[in-house]
């Protein structure tokens, strides 16, 4: 089967730096930490960790209340993100109907704040009298991807990956696979987030959530730093717009980077925690789908969220294939971990260190651990040639992926 | 409550969880027509309703033929003086 090449034109961004691609990368250029105290968590019992990145200033009232009633914060997000997207792509509206265009938008679980907040109406009398009709369409899994596609009139194929931190990477590599085949000439991929403190708990009780740095918020999360002691959750989302280059061609648009590797697989040693040899398999099965040896990429997008094991495996997972050839850097230590958003959020941050040919270093990466040695940290922003990137994200329940990313303007 | 109160609280009450402006909310306002409401609505106007007056009506067959705020008036008046 022959492959069609697939192209990104279009970008839109939900995050703790702010809520469009420019503030994005304004924030990651200047080295800004997305990273607060939440007062609410301290309400929590049990709870060691006090921060979160969130995002703030998002105004649902922009969505219609037809459309908004079925949706939660994750579900606002994507529509402000897809929205964004599809105006940088100039994708005309009187094509969102023709069923060429997708939705792939994921999440890690349908609405968690709905949950929490029915079931504290249900076990008042265990009556459901009062359950309005919006309740099932913000809990259900795929809750993104049909608000999304509800809101914007979309006909085409849509699909909710579901992966955790994995779930926007593994977005954007189906709906790539999808439009290479030909099966879609364009779709919305990525991933939407909306904190709550069950995700700090989740991390928190296996003790992979930063506890030590509550009064210095901007100080944490660390990834590959001898001082990191874990996550901190953040909240967001990430859209990318995929679209076949012939029909992104035709329409005169704006071709941001090219999408040209991917790979999923299951890491079956453990649910919960990372194996160096799936990890280098996962990157060098992305290596393969570009038709691309390591020595072609210019710099590594690690996944590192700052946990002790997950930091050192990947360390050495990026030591075995690149050795200290290329610069690698991890951007938790200013997003903080998106969870579902994360892998579109960083993907679009790597399209943007792709056109403005600059590299955004790890954030809070002071002292090096030891056992992260080997490759080449990246501890301060640099101007440098970047034409090929290949992003990490490794997921709880053992899903890894890679995607390859190139510029379109620099051969 | 003075019949005014109950048309009072049964307008603000929808204007608040369907988002309406009052100055549409005559009595002949049709709920589908000018106030852009649809079958889901109905069903969540019910639970408004039902939480607002605590009574219930989602099994009365007079509200599947309500289809002005005038209508709803009626219906609830009729149905709290039902109940005295």
């Amino acid at each position: 089967m022959e492959l069609t090449p697939v192209v990104i034109t279009g970008v839109g961004i939900i995050s703790p730096l702010g809520n469009d691609f420019s503030h994005l990368m304004a924030g990651l250029r200047a080295g800004r930490s997305g990273v607060r105290e939440v007062a609410e968590l301290e309400q929590v019992g049990g709870l060691r960790s006090r921060l979160a990145a969130t995002v703030s200033d998002v105004d649902p009232k922009q969505i219609p209340r037809k459309f908004r009633r079925s949706m939660s914060n994750m579900s606002i997000y994507a529509y402000l993100a897809s929205q964004q997207a599809l105006t940088m792509a100039g994708y005309p509206d009187d094509q969102l109907d023709s069923g060429d265009l997708g939705v792939s938008i994921g999440s890690t679980l349908g609405s968690t704040i709905t949950s929490e907040n029915f079931f504290a109406d249900y076990f008042r009398d265990h009556s459901l009298e009062r359950m309005k009709t919006g309740l099932f369409f913000k809990m259900m899994g795929h809750s993104c991807a049909a608000n999304v596609a509800q809101s914007f009139g979309i006909t085409g194929r849509v699909f909710a990956p579901s992966a955790a931190c994995a779930t926007s990477s593994q977005a954007v590599g189906y709906g790539y696979e999808q439009i290479a085949m030909g099966k879609q000439q364009a779709i919305l991929c990525g991933g939407a987030e909306e904190f709550h403190p069950l995700t700090v708990a989740t991390f928190d009780i296996m003790h992979a959530a930063s506890i030590n740095f509550n009064s210095c918020p901007d100080t944490t999360p660390r990834p590959f730093d001898q001082r990191r002691d874990g996550i901190v959750c953040g909240e967001g989302c990430g859209i990318l717009l995929l679209e076949s280059k012939v029909s992104a061609e035709q329409r005169g648009a704006k071709i941001l980077a090219e999408v040209v590797g991917f790979s999923t697989t299951s890491d079956t040693s453990s649910i919960a925690s990372p194996d160096v040899g799936a990890m280098v398999n996962c990157m060098q099965l992305a290596l393969q789908d570009a038709g691309l040896s390591a020595a072609a990429i210019d710099y590594v997008n690690a996944h590192a969220t700052a946990t002790e094991q997950g930091d050192i495996a990947e360390a050495e997972a990026i030591r075995q294939l690149f050795a200290d050839r290329i610069p690698v850097s991890s951007l938790k230590g200013h997003l903080g971990h998106t969870m579902a958003a994360s892998g579109a959020i960083e993907l679009a941050a790597s399209v943007g260190m792709l056109q403005q040919q600059e590299l955004i270093a790890t954030l809070n990466l002071e002292q090096i651990d030891e056992r992260c040695g080997g490759i080449a940290h990246l501890q301060q922003n640099c101007p440098h040639p970047v034409k090929t990137i290949l992003k990490n994200n490794f997921a709880m329940g053992g899903i890894n992926t890679t995607i390859i990313l190139r510029s379109y303007l620099h051969d | 409550m003075t019949e005014a109160e109950v048309i009072e609280l049964i307008d603000s009450s929808l204007a608040e969880e369907f988002e309406l402006d009052r100055a549409d909310m005559g009595p002949t306002a049709n709920l589908y027509e000018d106030l852009g409401l649809d079958s889901l609505d109905t069903v969540d106007m019910v639970i408004v309703l039902e939480g607002a007056f605590e009574f219930k009506i989602r099994e009365e067959e007079a509200v599947r033929a309500i289809r002005t705020l005038d209508d709803i008036h009626r219906f609830v008046l009729a149905k709290i003086e039902q109940e005295s």
